[in-house]
């Protein structure tokens, strides 16, 4: 082994990395040409050097970039959506509000699904269908939900059938409009003219 | 080149697939480089570094566009090594060292029928030493120098994409360099 100094060791390392002083080069020549068993240790270092950088040769497999593109997730529709969300909050945040808002009216649409109609002691029931008998006159509005309406006799306001039939014997025995709604939008229009409807008349 | 690369890498993060194929063709021969180094072997060298790639492309959005695009890279592709090397299990490879023989591989019982001309066989023997002399380091020199002498990084470089003070670089560098000239000096 070498019984110089660490130091003279440490110079060799640093001039093969490029991080010798000018003044720190000089005392290193000046040593090596006092000391053979250093020259010999720094002529190794150098070799060895000289080694590995010739040697990294290997070629790299010639399908090499085929392989990885094949790799690649395609996900450029993924990147752009969730790069558009991180720019647009307000529009995520508008669009959530709007999902869960339908999600609500959907169920409330479907759950609504009782058999439901406007309370009047001339009324008869059969069936899920609601009959004005004929020769009776019913005053006032009347609604049927989830159910079939029959007018044999008169009615004197609105009449209303969400998710069912009307039959009539006659178009003049309804004094008002008559409605059928089995959509969700007309459901949907109905109730909100019935909020309005509400609204305008608590104004009154 | 740096310019290139600048505008590639843009272009990807922008959602554009195909141009990320110009940054596997400029930078697979140093990754793949590291990798053999660090690895020892063809095989685990070539599944690391198309990981290495594929990692960066996944994560490209981390990637400060300020920073130097290899020393992200690299970076990647040493800590998988890494990983690979300390999950690895004892496993045979036709160019890996045969134990008992003296930088013997099993390569090199496969009978060859063409005669390599002797300057190529010195040539890969000399190949074959360096390689061996390397991957008999302990992997914390080992990391360094294979960065040190891949791509020729700077000692502040190599600091940066190790995550380890500059001072360490230095002496892993210093006690490689000397483990690998007491290898060497005989060839």
């Amino acid at each position: 082994m070498n019984t110089c100094s660490e130091e003279i060791i440490l110079y060799m390392h640093n001039y093969l990395d490029g991080e010798l002083t000018a003044n720190e080069e000089q005392v290193l020549k000046e040593h090596l040409q006092q000391c053979p068993a250093c020259m010999r240790h720094f002529q190794e270092l150098k070799k060895t050097d000289a080694f590995i950088k010739s040697s990294s040769l290997l070629s790299t497999p010639s399908d090499f970039t085929n392989k990885v593109m094949e790799q690649l997730p395609k996900e450029q529709l993924k990147v752009g959506i969730k790069r558009w969300i991180r720019v647009h909050p307000f529009l995520v945040a508008a669009a959530v509000f709007i999902i869960l808002m339908g999600g609500t009216i959907f169920s409330t649409w479907n759950n609504d699904q009782e058999f439901s109609f406007t309370k009047n002691p001339h009324l008869i029931v059969k069936e899920h269908t609601v009959i004005v008998p004929k020769g009776e006159v019913i005053k006032g509005n009347l609604i049927v939900k989830n159910g079939n309406l029959r007018v044999d006799g008169k009615v004197e306001g609105d009449v209303t059938v969400i998710n069912g039939k009307k039959y009539m014997a006659s178009a003049g025995n309804v004094s008002g409009n008559v409605e059928e709604i089995n959509e969700i939008y007309d459901w949907l229009w109905f109730e909100m003219k019935d909020i309005g409807k509400k609204i305008v008349n608590y104004f009154k | 080149m740096e310019m290139l690369v600048k505008k590639r890498i843009k272009q990807v993060i922008k959602g554009d697939r195909n141009a990320y194929e110009d940054i596997v063709e400029l930078f697979k021969d140093k990754v793949f480089q590291i990798c053999y180094r660090m690895l020892g072997n063809r095989h685990d060298a070539e599944e690391v570094a198309q990981e290495a790639f594929i990692r960066a492309y996944l994560n490209i959005e981390s990637f400060k566009q300020e920073r130097k695009f290899s020393t992200w890279l690299y970076r990647i592709a040493t800590n998988l090594c890494i990983d690979r090397l300390r999950r690895k299990k004892p496993d045979y490879y036709l160019d890996a060292e045969v134990s008992g023989t003296d930088g013997l591989t099993l390569y090199s019982q496969i009978p060859s029928n063409d005669r390599l001309p002797d300057v190529e066989v010195e040539n890969i023997e000399l190949q074959e030493h360096v390689q061996q002399a390397i991957y008999r380091l302990p992997e914390k020199y080992r990391s360094v120098i294979v960065l040190k002498y891949i791509d020729d990084l700077s000692l502040n470089e190599i600091s940066e994409i190790m995550n380890l003070p500059l001072g360490t670089v230095k002496t892993r560098i210093h006690r490689g360099r000397e483990a690998l000239r007491k290898q060497l000096r005989n060839l």
